[in-house]
Protein backbone atom coordinates (compact mmCIF):
# COMPACT_ATOMS: atom_id res chain seq x y z
CA UNK A 1 0.00 0.00 0.00
CA UNK A 2 1.11 3.55 -1.13
CA UNK A 3 1.60 6.38 0.99
CA UNK A 4 0.31 9.87 1.45
CA UNK A 5 2.66 12.99 1.82
CA UNK A 6 1.75 12.71 5.54
CA UNK A 7 2.64 9.43 6.01
CA UNK A 8 5.96 9.55 3.64
CA UNK A 9 7.09 12.46 6.00
CA UNK A 10 6.36 11.25 9.07
CA UNK A 11 8.22 7.72 8.35
CA UNK A 12 10.71 9.31 7.23
CA UNK A 13 11.72 11.22 10.49
CA UNK A 14 10.83 7.94 12.20
CA UNK A 15 13.00 6.41 10.18
CA UNK A 16 10.00 3.84 9.38
CA UNK A 17 9.95 2.38 6.10
CA UNK A 18 6.29 2.55 6.27
CA UNK A 19 3.76 4.01 8.91
CA UNK A 20 -0.27 3.75 8.82
CA UNK A 21 -2.66 5.75 10.35
CA UNK A 22 -3.62 5.47 14.40
CA UNK A 23 0.10 4.24 14.64
CA UNK A 24 1.98 6.29 17.34
CA UNK A 25 5.17 7.36 16.42
CA UNK A 26 8.47 9.66 18.13
CA UNK A 27 9.23 11.59 15.35
CA UNK A 28 12.57 13.48 14.95
CA UNK A 29 11.40 17.35 14.25
CA UNK A 30 13.46 19.42 12.13
CA UNK A 31 12.40 22.58 13.81
CA UNK A 32 10.45 24.45 16.58
CA UNK A 33 9.56 27.78 18.28
CA UNK A 34 11.04 29.31 21.09
CA UNK A 35 8.32 29.59 23.76
CA UNK A 36 8.44 27.33 25.86
CA UNK A 37 12.59 28.17 27.07
CA UNK A 38 11.31 29.61 29.98
CA UNK A 39 9.77 25.78 31.16
CA UNK A 40 13.15 24.26 29.60
CA UNK A 41 14.82 26.55 31.98
CA UNK A 42 12.34 25.70 34.99
CA UNK A 43 13.34 21.84 33.80
CA UNK A 44 16.99 22.49 34.61
CA UNK A 45 17.98 22.11 31.01
CA UNK A 46 20.85 24.58 30.19
CA UNK A 47 21.27 24.08 26.15
CA UNK A 48 18.79 23.26 23.10
CA UNK A 49 18.87 20.35 21.40
CA UNK A 50 19.47 22.52 17.72
CA UNK A 51 19.98 26.64 18.55
CA UNK A 52 19.77 27.13 14.69
CA UNK A 53 16.37 24.86 14.42
CA UNK A 54 14.82 27.39 17.20
CA UNK A 55 13.15 30.53 15.75
CA UNK A 56 11.40 32.81 17.96
CA UNK A 57 9.58 36.07 18.05
CA UNK A 58 7.45 38.67 19.95
CA UNK A 59 4.41 39.12 17.32
CA UNK A 60 1.13 39.27 19.87
CA UNK A 61 1.53 41.84 21.96
CA UNK A 62 4.10 43.67 19.52
CA UNK A 63 5.66 45.83 20.50
CA UNK A 64 4.27 45.90 23.82
CA UNK A 65 1.65 47.78 24.64
CA UNK A 66 1.92 47.56 29.00
CA UNK A 67 4.94 47.28 31.55
CA UNK A 68 3.56 43.80 32.29
CA UNK A 69 4.02 42.64 28.16
CA UNK A 70 7.44 44.66 28.07
CA UNK A 71 9.05 42.52 31.12
CA UNK A 72 8.07 39.41 29.48
CA UNK A 73 9.82 41.00 26.63
CA UNK A 74 12.72 41.36 28.70
CA UNK A 75 12.83 37.84 30.19
CA UNK A 76 12.71 36.92 26.22
CA UNK A 77 15.47 38.43 24.99
CA UNK A 78 17.25 36.98 28.27
CA UNK A 79 16.24 33.58 27.19
CA UNK A 80 17.24 34.03 23.36
CA UNK A 81 20.82 35.27 24.90
CA UNK A 82 20.75 32.52 27.32
CA UNK A 83 20.05 29.51 24.83
CA UNK A 84 22.19 30.82 21.93
CA UNK A 85 19.04 31.37 19.50
CA UNK A 86 20.24 33.05 16.61
CA UNK A 87 16.64 32.65 14.34
CA UNK A 88 14.81 35.83 16.67
CA UNK A 89 13.69 38.76 15.09
CA UNK A 90 13.40 42.06 16.93
CA UNK A 91 10.51 44.32 16.25
CA UNK A 92 10.91 46.36 12.65
CA UNK A 93 12.69 42.82 11.01
CA UNK A 94 10.25 40.48 12.09
CA UNK A 95 6.49 40.22 11.92
CA UNK A 96 3.86 37.56 12.13
CA UNK A 97 5.76 34.41 12.90
CA UNK A 98 4.03 32.18 9.82
CA UNK A 99 5.58 34.87 7.52
CA UNK A 100 8.39 35.51 9.08
CA UNK A 101 9.81 31.93 9.91
CA UNK A 102 9.18 31.28 6.18
CA UNK A 103 10.79 33.90 4.92
CA UNK A 104 14.02 32.97 6.98
CA UNK A 105 14.29 28.83 6.10
CA UNK A 106 12.01 27.66 8.78
CA UNK A 107 10.14 25.18 6.33
CA UNK A 108 11.39 23.25 3.31
CA UNK A 109 9.32 20.42 1.52
CA UNK A 110 9.64 17.10 3.67
CA UNK A 111 9.66 18.90 6.95
CA UNK A 112 8.36 18.28 9.61
CA UNK A 113 7.85 21.11 12.09
CA UNK A 114 6.15 21.56 15.85
CA UNK A 115 5.72 25.10 17.15
CA UNK A 116 3.78 26.89 19.27
CA UNK A 117 0.79 28.51 17.33
CA UNK A 118 -2.71 27.01 16.58
CA UNK A 119 -1.98 29.07 12.77
CA UNK A 120 0.51 26.44 12.28
CA UNK A 121 -0.91 24.19 9.88
CA UNK A 122 0.25 27.40 7.47
CA UNK A 123 3.76 25.69 6.59
CA UNK A 124 2.14 22.98 4.77
CA UNK A 125 1.92 25.16 1.69
CA UNK A 126 5.48 24.55 1.28
CA UNK A 127 4.86 20.30 1.29
CA UNK A 128 5.88 19.88 4.61
CA UNK A 129 4.45 18.36 7.76
CA UNK A 130 3.89 21.34 10.16
CA UNK A 131 1.44 21.72 13.09
CA UNK A 132 1.00 23.05 16.67
CA UNK A 133 2.94 21.56 19.51
CA UNK A 134 2.43 23.51 22.69
CA UNK A 135 3.45 22.63 26.06
CA UNK A 136 4.97 19.57 24.33
CA UNK A 137 7.36 22.18 22.36
CA UNK A 138 9.59 22.17 25.17
CA UNK A 139 10.00 18.20 24.83
CA UNK A 140 10.97 19.42 21.36
CA UNK A 141 13.55 21.47 22.61
CA UNK A 142 15.52 19.14 25.17
CA UNK A 143 15.11 16.14 22.77
CA UNK A 144 14.51 17.35 19.40
CA UNK A 145 11.45 14.76 19.29
CA UNK A 146 7.75 14.74 19.29
CA UNK A 147 5.27 11.90 19.40
CA UNK A 148 2.42 11.32 17.05
CA UNK A 149 0.02 9.92 16.05
CA UNK A 150 -0.46 9.21 12.37
CA UNK A 151 -3.10 10.96 11.23
CA UNK A 152 -5.66 9.65 8.10
CA UNK A 153 -5.19 11.79 5.26
CA UNK A 154 -8.40 13.35 3.35
CA UNK A 155 -8.28 14.34 0.13
CA UNK A 156 -9.68 17.84 -1.27
CA UNK A 157 -9.35 18.20 -5.18
CA UNK A 158 -9.95 21.95 -6.18
CA UNK A 159 -11.35 21.30 -9.43
CA UNK A 160 -12.37 23.35 -12.81
CA UNK A 161 -10.29 27.17 -12.80
CA UNK A 162 -10.38 29.57 -10.49
CA UNK A 163 -12.66 32.81 -11.27
CA UNK A 164 -11.04 36.15 -11.89
CA UNK A 165 -11.44 38.33 -8.18
CA UNK A 166 -11.50 34.54 -6.41
CA UNK A 167 -8.75 33.80 -4.44
CA UNK A 168 -7.37 31.42 -1.74
CA UNK A 169 -9.75 32.64 0.95
CA UNK A 170 -12.98 32.20 -0.72
CA UNK A 171 -11.55 29.01 -1.47
CA UNK A 172 -11.21 27.88 2.24
CA UNK A 173 -14.42 29.61 2.91
CA UNK A 174 -15.99 27.70 0.48
CA UNK A 175 -14.57 24.31 1.77
CA UNK A 176 -15.31 25.39 5.53
CA UNK A 177 -18.78 26.44 4.55
CA UNK A 178 -19.44 23.34 2.56
CA UNK A 179 -17.63 20.28 4.46
CA UNK A 180 -17.54 22.36 8.30
CA UNK A 181 -15.46 23.33 10.59
CA UNK A 182 -13.95 19.88 11.83
CA UNK A 183 -14.00 17.96 8.79
CA UNK A 184 -10.25 17.52 9.42
CA UNK A 185 -10.20 16.52 13.17
CA UNK A 186 -6.99 14.92 13.90
CA UNK A 187 -6.28 14.52 9.87
CA UNK A 188 -4.00 15.47 7.50
CA UNK A 189 -5.67 17.12 4.36
CA UNK A 190 -3.45 17.28 1.25
CA UNK A 191 -4.83 19.75 -1.24
CA UNK A 192 -4.61 18.93 -4.87
CA UNK A 193 -5.95 19.37 -8.61
CA UNK A 194 -5.93 22.08 -11.03
CA UNK A 195 -6.75 25.06 -9.10
CA UNK A 196 -4.00 24.40 -6.54
CA UNK A 197 -1.79 24.25 -9.57
CA UNK A 198 -3.27 28.10 -11.00
CA UNK A 199 -3.05 29.34 -7.48
CA UNK A 200 -0.07 31.54 -6.27
CA UNK A 201 1.66 30.58 -3.26
CA UNK A 202 0.50 33.58 -1.83
CA UNK A 203 -2.86 32.20 -2.38
CA UNK A 204 -2.47 28.73 -1.19
CA UNK A 205 -0.84 29.78 2.00
CA UNK A 206 -4.55 31.05 3.19
CA UNK A 207 -5.86 27.56 2.62
CA UNK A 208 -3.08 25.85 4.21
CA UNK A 209 -3.33 28.95 7.32
CA UNK A 210 -7.01 28.15 7.92
CA UNK A 211 -6.27 23.89 7.84
CA UNK A 212 -6.83 24.35 11.56
CA UNK A 213 -9.91 26.29 10.90
CA UNK A 214 -11.40 22.88 9.52
CA UNK A 215 -9.56 21.18 12.43
CA UNK A 216 -6.78 20.04 10.62
CA UNK A 217 -3.42 18.58 11.90
CA UNK A 218 -1.74 19.47 8.81
CA UNK A 219 -2.67 21.48 5.41
CA UNK A 220 -0.65 19.93 2.68
CA UNK A 221 0.45 21.03 -0.70
CA UNK A 222 2.46 19.59 -3.19
CA UNK A 223 5.19 21.58 -3.98
CA UNK A 224 6.08 23.11 -7.68
CA UNK A 225 8.18 25.81 -9.24
CA UNK A 226 6.11 28.46 -7.22
CA UNK A 227 7.16 27.27 -4.27
CA UNK A 228 10.50 26.84 -5.13
CA UNK A 229 10.53 30.49 -6.15
CA UNK A 230 9.67 31.68 -2.64
CA UNK A 231 12.08 29.17 -1.16
CA UNK A 232 15.36 29.95 -3.73
CA UNK A 233 17.84 32.15 -1.81
CA UNK A 234 15.89 31.86 1.84
CA UNK A 235 17.22 28.24 2.46
CA UNK A 236 20.91 26.49 1.97
CA UNK A 237 19.55 23.03 2.45
CA UNK A 238 18.39 20.43 -0.43
CA UNK A 239 15.65 19.63 -0.45
CA UNK A 240 12.71 17.17 -2.49
CA UNK A 241 9.25 17.58 -3.49
CA UNK A 242 6.99 15.21 -1.71
CA UNK A 243 4.32 13.28 -3.48
CA UNK A 244 1.88 10.65 -2.56
CA UNK A 245 1.84 7.05 -3.99
CA UNK A 246 -0.79 6.72 -6.75
CA UNK A 247 -2.57 4.14 -4.72
CA UNK A 248 -1.67 5.90 -0.74
CA UNK A 249 -5.14 5.43 1.15
CA UNK A 250 -7.40 8.22 1.98
CA UNK A 251 -9.94 8.16 4.17
CA UNK A 252 -12.26 10.35 2.45
CA UNK A 253 -11.88 12.47 -1.32
CA UNK A 254 -14.04 15.33 -1.56
CA UNK A 255 -13.72 17.35 -4.87
CA UNK A 256 -14.84 20.81 -5.46
CA UNK A 257 -15.81 22.35 -8.73
CA UNK A 258 -14.75 26.26 -8.24
CA UNK A 259 -15.40 27.52 -11.98
CA UNK A 260 -18.70 28.65 -10.97
CA UNK A 261 -16.82 30.27 -7.44
CA UNK A 262 -18.06 34.02 -6.50
CA UNK A 263 -16.54 36.02 -3.71
CA UNK A 264 -16.99 34.43 0.00
CA UNK A 265 -17.76 36.04 3.31
CA UNK A 266 -17.92 34.34 6.39
CA UNK A 267 -20.55 35.47 8.47
CA UNK A 268 -19.91 36.35 12.03
CA UNK A 269 -19.33 33.36 14.85
CA UNK A 270 -17.52 30.62 12.91
CA UNK A 271 -15.53 30.40 10.02
CA UNK A 272 -17.65 27.94 8.45
CA UNK A 273 -20.28 30.52 8.09
CA UNK A 274 -19.32 30.88 4.36
CA UNK A 275 -22.01 31.97 2.20
CA UNK A 276 -21.60 34.13 -1.08
CA UNK A 277 -20.89 37.89 -0.62
CA UNK A 278 -23.59 38.73 -3.44
CA UNK A 279 -26.26 37.20 -1.43
CA UNK A 280 -25.40 39.26 1.66
CA UNK A 281 -25.53 42.66 -0.13
CA UNK A 282 -29.06 43.24 0.32
CA UNK A 283 -28.80 42.88 3.80
CA UNK A 284 -26.59 46.59 3.81
CA UNK A 285 -24.32 45.70 6.63
CA UNK A 286 -22.69 48.70 7.68
CA UNK A 287 -18.97 48.58 8.56
CA UNK A 288 -16.63 50.51 11.15
CA UNK A 289 -13.90 48.39 10.93
CA UNK A 290 -11.95 46.40 8.05
CA UNK A 291 -8.95 45.23 8.70
CA UNK A 292 -6.79 44.01 6.41
CA UNK A 293 -3.93 41.92 7.95
CA UNK A 294 -2.77 38.82 9.74
CA UNK A 295 -1.15 35.70 9.03
CA UNK A 296 -3.72 34.59 6.85
CA UNK A 297 -3.96 37.22 4.39
CA UNK A 298 -1.52 40.90 4.60
CA UNK A 299 0.71 39.34 1.59
CA UNK A 300 2.36 41.82 -1.28
CA UNK A 301 -0.75 40.56 -3.65
CA UNK A 302 -3.13 40.97 -1.06
CA UNK A 303 -1.92 44.34 -0.52
CA UNK A 304 -1.36 45.13 -3.98
CA UNK A 305 -5.13 43.99 -5.06
CA UNK A 306 -6.59 46.70 -2.07
CA UNK A 307 -4.34 49.23 -3.46
CA UNK A 308 -5.71 48.50 -6.81
CA UNK A 309 -9.05 48.83 -5.64
CA UNK A 310 -8.70 51.74 -3.47
CA UNK A 311 -6.46 53.60 -5.85
CA UNK A 312 -8.35 56.82 -6.39
CA UNK A 313 -10.62 56.38 -4.26
CA UNK A 314 -11.65 56.88 -0.60
CA UNK A 315 -12.21 55.18 2.61
CA UNK A 316 -15.96 55.69 3.82
CA UNK A 317 -15.76 58.32 6.16
CA UNK A 318 -17.64 55.98 8.73
CA UNK A 319 -14.95 53.78 8.57
CA UNK A 320 -11.86 52.94 9.93
CA UNK A 321 -9.44 50.64 7.79
CA UNK A 322 -6.27 48.93 9.31
CA UNK A 323 -3.66 47.51 7.18
CA UNK A 324 -0.95 45.36 8.94
CA UNK A 325 1.26 43.95 6.44
CA UNK A 326 2.51 39.63 7.53
CA UNK A 327 5.73 41.18 7.87
CA UNK A 328 8.20 43.83 7.84
CA UNK A 329 9.60 42.09 4.82
CA UNK A 330 6.41 42.58 3.02
CA UNK A 331 5.95 46.01 4.38
CA UNK A 332 9.06 46.94 2.89
CA UNK A 333 8.55 45.64 -0.81
CA UNK A 334 4.93 47.06 -0.25
CA UNK A 335 6.64 50.29 0.61
CA UNK A 336 8.88 50.15 -2.07
CA UNK A 337 5.92 49.36 -5.09
CA UNK A 338 3.80 51.93 -3.97
CA UNK A 339 0.56 50.50 -2.54
CA UNK A 340 1.27 51.84 1.03
CA UNK A 341 1.25 54.97 -0.36
CA UNK A 342 -2.09 54.14 -2.27
CA UNK A 343 -3.66 52.99 0.87
CA UNK A 344 -2.63 56.10 2.58
CA UNK A 345 -4.13 58.51 0.42
CA UNK A 346 -7.16 57.39 0.48
CA UNK A 347 -7.73 57.02 4.07
CA UNK A 348 -6.38 53.75 5.42
CA UNK A 349 -3.83 53.34 8.73
CA UNK A 350 -1.55 51.59 7.92
CA UNK A 351 0.21 49.57 10.90
CA UNK A 352 3.23 47.77 11.12
CA UNK A 353 3.41 44.24 11.02
CA UNK A 354 1.65 42.31 14.05
CA UNK A 355 -0.79 40.12 14.92
CA UNK A 356 -2.34 42.99 17.63
CA UNK A 357 -6.08 44.18 15.89
CA UNK A 358 -6.30 40.02 14.76
CA UNK A 359 -6.60 38.59 18.12
CA UNK A 360 -8.36 41.43 19.55
CA UNK A 361 -5.19 42.74 21.28
CA UNK A 362 -4.65 45.97 20.69
CA UNK A 363 -4.11 48.67 17.67
CA UNK A 364 -7.50 48.11 16.68
CA UNK A 365 -10.02 46.27 19.34
CA UNK A 366 -13.59 46.32 18.44
CA UNK A 367 -15.88 47.63 20.79
CA UNK A 368 -19.66 46.60 21.74
CA UNK A 369 -21.96 46.34 18.72
CA UNK A 370 -19.14 47.06 16.33
CA UNK A 371 -19.09 45.58 12.84
CA UNK A 372 -15.89 44.35 11.43
CA UNK A 373 -14.77 43.07 7.61
CA UNK A 374 -11.62 41.18 7.98
CA UNK A 375 -8.99 39.20 6.26
CA UNK A 376 -8.04 37.69 9.01
CA UNK A 377 -8.99 33.91 10.21
CA UNK A 378 -11.11 33.97 12.92
CA UNK A 379 -14.29 35.37 13.37
CA UNK A 380 -15.61 33.48 16.56
CA UNK A 381 -17.38 36.28 19.21
CA UNK A 382 -15.04 38.49 21.06
CA UNK A 383 -12.31 37.40 19.07
CA UNK A 384 -11.14 40.88 17.90
CA UNK A 385 -12.18 42.93 21.34
CA UNK A 386 -15.72 43.10 22.74
CA UNK A 387 -17.93 39.80 22.65
CA UNK A 388 -20.98 42.00 21.53
CA UNK A 389 -19.12 43.05 17.95
CA UNK A 390 -19.66 40.94 14.83
CA UNK A 391 -16.62 39.71 12.71
CA UNK A 392 -16.90 38.79 8.74
CA UNK A 393 -14.30 36.82 7.19
CA UNK A 394 -13.33 37.67 3.61
CA UNK A 395 -10.58 37.89 0.78
CA UNK A 396 -8.33 41.52 0.88
CA UNK A 397 -10.57 42.94 -2.05
CA UNK A 398 -13.57 42.11 -0.63
CA UNK A 399 -12.17 43.95 2.79
CA UNK A 400 -11.09 46.84 0.24
CA UNK A 401 -14.37 47.33 -1.79
CA UNK A 402 -16.25 46.88 1.59
CA UNK A 403 -14.00 49.66 3.45
CA UNK A 404 -15.11 51.92 0.24
CA UNK A 405 -18.84 51.47 0.69
CA UNK A 406 -18.76 51.46 4.32
CA UNK A 407 -20.58 48.30 4.38
CA UNK A 408 -20.78 44.81 3.10
CA UNK A 409 -19.82 44.71 -0.72
CA UNK A 410 -19.09 42.22 -3.73
CA UNK A 411 -15.26 43.04 -4.86
CA UNK A 412 -16.14 42.79 -8.08
CA UNK A 413 -18.15 45.80 -8.26
CA UNK A 414 -15.29 47.80 -7.61
CA UNK A 415 -12.39 46.48 -9.79
CA UNK B 1 -2.68 7.81 39.34
CA UNK B 2 -6.71 6.75 39.91
CA UNK B 3 -7.66 5.04 37.15
CA UNK B 4 -11.34 4.71 38.25
CA UNK B 5 -13.33 7.96 38.62
CA UNK B 6 -16.84 8.59 39.81
CA UNK B 7 -17.90 11.66 39.80
CA UNK B 8 -21.58 13.75 38.90
CA UNK B 9 -22.37 15.20 35.50
CA UNK B 10 -21.81 18.36 33.53
CA UNK B 11 -23.20 18.82 30.07
CA UNK B 12 -22.01 20.91 27.56
CA UNK B 13 -22.43 21.58 23.86
CA UNK B 14 -20.79 21.67 20.75
CA UNK B 15 -17.80 23.52 20.12
CA UNK B 16 -16.99 24.68 23.03
CA UNK B 17 -14.17 26.47 21.84
CA UNK B 18 -11.01 27.20 24.24
CA UNK B 19 -11.89 31.01 24.65
CA UNK B 20 -14.96 29.51 26.66
CA UNK B 21 -12.30 28.41 29.34
CA UNK B 22 -9.52 31.23 28.78
CA UNK B 23 -11.60 34.03 28.21
CA UNK B 24 -9.16 36.15 26.06
CA UNK B 25 -10.03 39.43 27.47
CA UNK B 26 -9.11 38.36 30.80
CA UNK B 27 -5.42 37.14 30.11
CA UNK B 28 -5.02 40.00 28.75
CA UNK B 29 -6.58 42.49 31.15
CA UNK B 30 -3.82 40.56 33.51
CA UNK B 31 -1.10 38.39 32.50
CA UNK B 32 0.05 37.79 35.70
CA UNK B 33 -3.18 35.85 36.21
CA UNK B 34 -2.58 32.67 38.54
CA UNK B 35 -4.14 29.33 37.25
CA UNK B 36 -6.83 29.20 40.38
CA UNK B 37 -7.64 32.77 39.49
CA UNK B 38 -8.06 32.45 35.92
CA UNK B 39 -10.26 28.85 36.85
CA UNK B 40 -12.83 31.22 38.40
CA UNK B 41 -13.43 32.70 34.53
CA UNK B 42 -13.88 29.89 33.18
CA UNK B 43 -16.99 29.47 30.61
CA UNK B 44 -18.07 32.86 31.96
CA UNK B 45 -19.30 33.46 28.72
CA UNK B 46 -21.15 30.42 27.47
CA UNK B 47 -22.41 29.42 31.50
CA UNK B 48 -21.54 32.17 33.78
CA UNK B 49 -21.47 31.21 37.55
CA UNK B 50 -20.47 27.69 36.51
CA UNK B 51 -17.27 27.82 37.72
CA UNK B 52 -18.32 28.57 41.11
CA UNK B 53 -20.94 25.98 41.13
CA UNK B 54 -17.84 22.89 40.13
CA UNK B 55 -16.87 20.71 43.12
CA UNK B 56 -13.80 18.48 42.77
CA UNK B 57 -14.42 14.81 41.55
CA UNK B 58 -17.06 16.53 39.18
CA UNK B 59 -17.17 15.05 35.53
CA UNK B 60 -17.53 17.45 32.30
CA UNK B 61 -19.42 16.10 29.33
CA UNK B 62 -19.42 17.51 26.01
CA UNK B 63 -20.14 17.61 22.37
CA UNK B 64 -18.46 17.91 19.06
CA UNK B 65 -14.89 19.02 18.64
CA UNK B 66 -14.25 20.22 22.56
CA UNK B 67 -11.85 22.53 22.87
CA UNK B 68 -11.81 24.28 18.98
CA UNK B 69 -10.00 27.75 18.48
CA UNK B 70 -6.66 28.82 19.85
CA UNK B 71 -3.74 26.55 21.37
CA UNK B 72 -4.73 28.45 25.33
CA UNK B 73 -4.33 25.27 27.56
CA UNK B 74 -7.91 25.31 28.14
CA UNK B 75 -7.63 21.73 30.38
CA UNK B 76 -5.53 23.96 32.91
CA UNK B 77 -8.45 25.90 34.64
CA UNK B 78 -10.16 22.46 34.55
CA UNK B 79 -8.32 20.65 36.30
CA UNK B 80 -7.82 23.79 38.58
CA UNK B 81 -11.11 23.67 39.52
CA UNK B 82 -11.21 19.64 39.94
CA UNK B 83 -12.47 18.56 37.09
CA UNK B 84 -11.87 14.45 37.20
CA UNK B 85 -12.16 13.55 33.71
CA UNK B 86 -13.48 15.15 30.39
CA UNK B 87 -15.36 12.58 27.84
CA UNK B 88 -16.55 14.51 24.41
CA UNK B 89 -18.18 12.91 21.16
CA UNK B 90 -14.42 14.63 19.32
CA UNK B 91 -12.16 16.62 20.76
CA UNK B 92 -9.65 19.32 18.70
CA UNK B 93 -5.78 17.80 18.78
CA UNK B 94 -4.40 20.54 20.35
CA UNK B 95 -6.78 20.50 23.15
CA UNK B 96 -6.34 16.76 23.43
CA UNK B 97 -2.50 16.99 23.56
CA UNK B 98 -2.55 20.30 25.79
CA UNK B 99 -5.12 17.52 27.96
CA UNK B 100 -2.28 14.90 28.26
CA UNK B 101 0.16 17.12 28.98
CA UNK B 102 -1.53 19.08 31.53
CA UNK B 103 -1.91 15.03 33.19
CA UNK B 104 -6.33 15.88 32.84
CA UNK B 105 -7.90 12.48 32.35
CA UNK B 106 -10.19 12.90 28.51
CA UNK B 107 -11.45 11.10 26.27
CA UNK B 108 -13.17 10.87 23.03
CA UNK B 109 -16.39 8.91 23.83
CA UNK B 110 -18.53 8.89 20.91
CA UNK B 111 -22.15 8.40 21.65
CA UNK B 112 -21.91 10.51 24.89
CA UNK B 113 -23.74 13.29 24.47
CA UNK B 114 -26.77 11.25 24.24
CA UNK B 115 -25.72 8.67 26.77
CA UNK B 116 -25.69 10.57 30.11
CA UNK B 117 -27.75 14.05 31.65
CA UNK B 118 -26.86 16.23 33.74
CA UNK B 119 -26.63 15.89 37.16
CA UNK B 120 -26.35 11.93 36.97
CA UNK B 121 -23.21 9.72 37.83
CA UNK B 122 -20.51 8.25 36.02
CA UNK B 123 -18.26 5.71 36.86
CA UNK B 124 -14.99 6.19 34.16
CA UNK B 125 -12.01 3.74 33.61
CA UNK B 126 -9.58 6.15 32.57
CA UNK B 127 -7.32 3.25 31.11
CA UNK B 128 -9.70 0.82 29.87
CA UNK B 129 -11.91 3.98 28.76
CA UNK B 130 -15.36 1.81 30.18
CA UNK B 131 -18.04 4.45 30.83
CA UNK B 132 -20.68 3.20 33.28
CA UNK B 133 -24.03 5.65 33.70
CA UNK B 134 -24.60 4.82 37.84
CA UNK B 135 -27.99 6.12 37.28
CA UNK B 136 -29.19 4.13 33.94
CA UNK B 137 -26.80 1.14 34.54
CA UNK B 138 -26.23 1.86 30.52
CA UNK B 139 -22.28 1.30 29.54
CA UNK B 140 -20.54 3.04 26.61
CA UNK B 141 -16.10 2.73 25.31
CA UNK B 142 -14.87 5.73 24.99
CA UNK B 143 -11.58 5.67 23.25
CA UNK B 144 -8.83 4.16 26.00
CA UNK B 145 -5.00 5.73 25.36
CA UNK B 146 -3.43 2.17 24.58
CA UNK B 147 -1.03 1.39 27.24
CA UNK B 148 2.23 2.05 25.97
CA UNK B 149 1.54 5.08 23.73
CA UNK B 150 3.62 8.44 24.43
CA UNK B 151 0.31 9.98 25.65
CA UNK B 152 -0.57 6.94 28.01
CA UNK B 153 3.09 7.44 29.68
CA UNK B 154 3.06 10.93 30.22
CA UNK B 155 -0.82 10.38 31.19
CA UNK B 156 0.10 7.83 33.70
CA UNK B 157 3.42 10.47 34.79
CA UNK B 158 0.82 12.84 36.10
CA UNK B 159 1.30 15.01 32.90
CA UNK B 160 4.56 16.87 30.45
CA UNK B 161 6.49 18.24 33.66
CA UNK B 162 6.85 14.95 35.51
CA UNK B 163 7.20 12.68 32.52
CA UNK B 164 10.07 15.24 31.47
CA UNK B 165 11.65 15.15 34.59
CA UNK B 166 12.01 11.35 34.45
CA UNK B 167 13.32 11.47 30.71
CA UNK B 168 15.91 14.02 31.26
CA UNK B 169 17.68 11.99 34.41
CA UNK B 170 17.38 8.88 32.34
CA UNK B 171 19.22 10.99 29.58
CA UNK B 172 21.84 12.39 31.30
CA UNK B 173 20.55 16.13 30.72
CA UNK B 174 19.95 17.26 34.36
CA UNK B 175 21.76 16.31 37.54
CA UNK B 176 20.19 14.13 39.59
S1 LIG C 1 -2.12 37.05 12.88
FE1 LIG C 1 -3.82 36.29 14.09
S2 LIG C 1 -4.07 34.17 13.52
FE2 LIG C 1 -2.07 34.82 12.80
S3 LIG C 1 -0.64 34.23 14.41
FE3 LIG C 1 -1.28 36.34 14.80
S4 LIG C 1 -3.03 36.21 16.19
FE4 LIG C 1 -2.71 34.18 15.28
Amino acid sequence: MGMTIAEKILAAHAGADTVKPGQYLWCKVDATSGHRLADLEALGVDRVWDPERVFMIDDHQAPPPTVAAANKVRELRRLIKKYDITNYFEYGRGGILHQVFAEHGMYAPGDLVAQCDSHSTAGGVFNACVTNANLDAVHVLAFGELWFRVPASVRVVLDGTLPAWCVGKDVILKVAGELGTDFGLYKSVEYVGPVAGQMSLAQRWTVSNMGVEVGAKFAIFEADEKTDAFLAGRLDRPYRHVTADPDAAYEAEYTFDLSDLTPMVARPGDPGNGVPVEGVKAERVKVDQAFLGSCTNARLEDLEVAARILAGREVHPDVRMLVSPSSQEVFGEALKAGYLETLVEAGALVEHSTCGPCYGGHLGVLGDGETCISSSNRNFRGRMGSPLADVWLASPATVAASAIAGEIVDPREYL
Amino acid sequence: METVRTGRVWKFGDRISTDFMVPGHRVLANPDLSSDEAAGFCMEANRPGWASEVRPGDILVAGINFGCGSSRNGSEPLKALGIAVVLAESISRIHLRNAVNTGLPTLVAPGIAGFVEEGQSLEVNIVTGEVKNLDTGALLQAEAWQEGTPPYEILMAGGLDAYMKAKLKERGLVAN
